[in-house]
């Protein structure tokens, strides 16, 4: 691999177009082994401390109990789908940790633990998946925009917004600029290749963090792409780069350059975290019907939760008392988040009237009045008898 | 009071709302050096600049999707698709995204995004140049849909339809750009019509005639033609497409007892079927004929030398007013 003077990728000779992406080599950006040993890379210093690596590990462990909790809920019948990111944690860790307060990021439908990071509250994810709210949270309260689920619509929201910010003059010196999340499948759609030049053309301070799970549902990255994917940055004229999804150091260091280098005036990037959705799509999919068992082994052994707890164990940073802690914590969560799932009350029927319009109608106030008095009867029918 | 066409009251209505509002954007292809390829935004970019007057990619999702983007960063953008077929690529964004921004969110989001499409036939051009698609979007719960026929409500409604918290789709009929009235562009908004609210352009007792867009003035025409038969026409301009302004729809009817709908859309799904329903609703003990509706046939839109066939004019509107009295 180089990188040219505009910080552009060449993959190396060879690179994987025609046969398939690969999976490591040269253009896999990595500071963490599956077996927790640090790599370093000239590109990416990182210098973490220990309670800093302890920080991460705890995150990791924490969005994973909670996508465990919320998939039994989902099987108890409290939520009515969830879409898991097991496997995914440390993309979502290391680039969520990666942003500024001021920073935006717009999620799809699974990035749990990018909220977890802003400091969204679990609860409000649930109310989604409960049927609940359509979200319902204010996207300004943590720079965490709403859950977007038609596929690739958010990566023009982000760009949108990227441009807000260069018109409001906080490009360069002490800037701000936008993450947007999406996945390998929604690479094919018209929006996000729109996304990518409007950025690219406007010089957007906006970062396209495409995980690449390897499965759109059913459907194999064969069927989306004949190259990388990071390559398909180079025809729209930013940089791409990928990156070990299931290291959480890597994908850290990764996304803090590419935000720095939006925040200060040097427009997009793409990157690939490489990475295996080691679930379902949602809890209404069966992976058996389409990838073999032996595939999901393979990459059990890239766990990136375990080669955190390996590094920690392996430098001494932490012993039994710490991993001890982390899951007690992890179970008082879960608990949390299972008993407040729970208790969940269901929205007034009169809440479908609400929100729609900025100003009362008077179409939604005539239904609203005939629906309530509809309702009314039932009641009276029952005083009745 | 000015003589201003209608293309350019909506340009000195953007450039009152530029003036006004900072957050104000306006974004399109062509929109700025060309001034747009009808120069509805005709040296606004020459005056506010090109970030605020923007040349965007050739892509309408893209325009829609940014918007909305924009807007979440407290812009107001004023998107143009440059006509009305090309309305479809960003259907997805304007249905899916900006509609329902504000229910997502709970009411912490608002979406203050216009999207202007000239509309409608009659100007003797190729293939999804001459549609009329306001009822898929007069469907969609959260947008407002409105419609311009002339030149004083185009500068009044732009800039109301900017100020507006919620999307709007805003229909400029495009045979009528080069019509020319009267305009006051020294009145404020505070005492216009309300956007919602539609307009008695002719008043009459017999029957009403509910039009919007380009074909206002063709009932405007076909009221006084009426007149020389002895039949005075109540022609309403609606404005606002969603929501409807029901209450002077239905005043008018309650006194006719008779209403024709006319519009330029094909009658199958069209507005006119959702009026009809709401008047038998509303007034169905005043009604002495069903409902008539006057729109273009069930069909795609003909090659253009056709269209004089295709489009109501005139004579299809007292056609259906006659056949009012047929009952």
């Amino acid at each position: 691999m180089t990188v040219d003077a505009d910080g552009a990728v060449t993959a190396a000779p060879n690179s994987a177009s025609l046969d398939g992406p690969a999976e490591s080599g040269p253009e896999l950006i990595q500071l963490l082994t599956p077996e927790g040993e640090r790599v370093e890379h000239p590109d990416y210093p990182l210098e973490l401390t220990a309670d800093e690596v302890k920080a991460l590990y705890r995150d990791l462990v924490m969005v994973r109990r909670i996508d465990t909790e919320a998939i039994a809920l989902q099987r108890q019948g409290e939520l009515g789908i969830w879409a898991s990111l097991l496997g995914q944690e440390a993309a979502q860790v290391g680039s969520g940790r990666a942003l500024g307060p001021r920073d935006m990021a717009f999620p799809t439908y699974r990035e749990h633990g990018v909220a977890w990071c802003r400091g969204v509250d679990p609860m409000k994810l649930f109310e989604l998946f409960r049927g609940v709210s359509h979200g319902g949270w204010d996207p300004a309260e943590h720079n965490f925009h709403l859950y977007t689920i038609v596929i690739g619509a958010q990566t023009l929201h982000a760009t949108g917004y990227a441009m807000g910010i260069q018109r409001d003059g906080l490009v360069g010196e002490d800037g701000e600029a936008v993450i947007v999340y999406f996945g390998d499948g929604a690479t094919s759609q018209g929006d996000v290749n729109e996304a990518f030049v409007w950025a690219s053309v406007f010089n957007a301070p906006v970062v396209f963090f495409c995980q690449n799970n390897q499965w759109a549902i059913s459907e194999p990255l064969e069927r989306q792409s004949r190259i990388p994917l990071y390559q398909r940055a180079r025809g729209f004229g930013f940089p791409g780069y990928r990156v070990d999804g299931n290291d959480v150091f890597a994908c850290l260091a990764v996304t803090r350059r590419a935000m720095q280098a939006a925040r200060d005036g040097q427009g997009p990037t793409l990157i690939e975290a490489f990475t295996y959705r080691m679930g379902a799509h949602t809890t209404t999919d069966d992976p058996t019907r389409y990838r073999l068992a032996t595939e999901l082994e393979a990459w059990k052994l890239k766990d990136p939760v375990e080669r955190v707890k390996a590094y920690l164990v392996r430098t001494g940073a932490a012993g039994a008392a710490f991993f001890a802690s982390i899951d007690e914590e992890a179970a008082r969560v879960g608990k949390q988040v299972r008993e407040a799932c729970l208790t969940m009350p269901d929205p007034e029927p009169m809440e479908i009237f609400r929100n729609v319009y900025s100003e009362p109608s008077a179409l939604l106030a005539a239904e609203r009045e005939q629906f309530a008095a509809y309702l009314d009867s039932f009641v009276t029918e029952e005083a009745a008898r | 009071m000015t003589v201003l066409t209608l293309s350019k009251a909506l340009n000195e209505g953007l450039r009152k709302a530029l003036e006004d509002d900072p957050k104000v954007l306006i974004m399109g292809e062509d929109v700025g050096k060309l001034g747009g390829v009808f120069r509805v935004t005709d040296g606004l970019q020459k005056d506010f600049g090109e970030a605020r007057v923007v040349d965007t990619p050739l892509a309408e999702s893209g325009i829609v999707g940014t918007a909305v983007g924009l807007a979440l960063r407290g812009y107001r953008p004023v998107c143009e698709i440059q006509f009305d077929g090309f309305v479809f690529p960003a259907f997805d964004q304007i249905v899916s995204q900006l509609a329902k921004h504000r229910l997502r969110s709970l009411g912490h989001v608002s979406m203050p995004v216009v999207i202007r499409v000239p509309c409608g036939g009659g100007i003797g051009a190729v293939e999804h140049h001459s549609e009329s698609p306001e009822a898929y979007f007069a469907h969609t719960p959260g947008l407002r849909v409105v419609a311009c026929s002339g030149p004083a409500d185009a500068y009044t409604m732009i800039q109301q339809s900017i100020r507006s918290d919620d999307p709007v789709i805003f229909f400029e009929p495009k045979r009528r750009y080069w019509d020319k009235a009267e305009v006051d562009t020294a009145a404020g908004l505070d005492g216009a019509l309300p956007l919602t609210a539609a307009r008695t352009v002719v008043e009459g007792t017999d029957v009403t005639v509910l039009a919007y867009g380009p074909l206002v003035r063709t009932c405007v025409e076909a009221a006084v033609a009426a007149r020389e038969d002895g039949r005075q026409l109540d022609v309403i301009d609606l404005r606002s497409l969603s929501p409807l302004d029901l209450a002077t729809i239905t005043a008018s009817v309650r006194r006719t007892g008779r209403c024709v709908v006319v519009h330029e859309a094909p009658v199958t799904g069209g507005l006119g079927a959702e009026i009809a329903a709401r008047i038998t609703e509303e007034c169905f003990y005043q009604l002495e004929a069903p409902v008539m509706r006057v729109g273009a046939f069930s069909t795609p839109y003909p090659p253009s030398r056709l269209e004089e066939h295709y489009l109501p004019d005139l004579d299809r509107v007292l056609d259906a007013v006659d056949r009012t009295y047929a009952f």
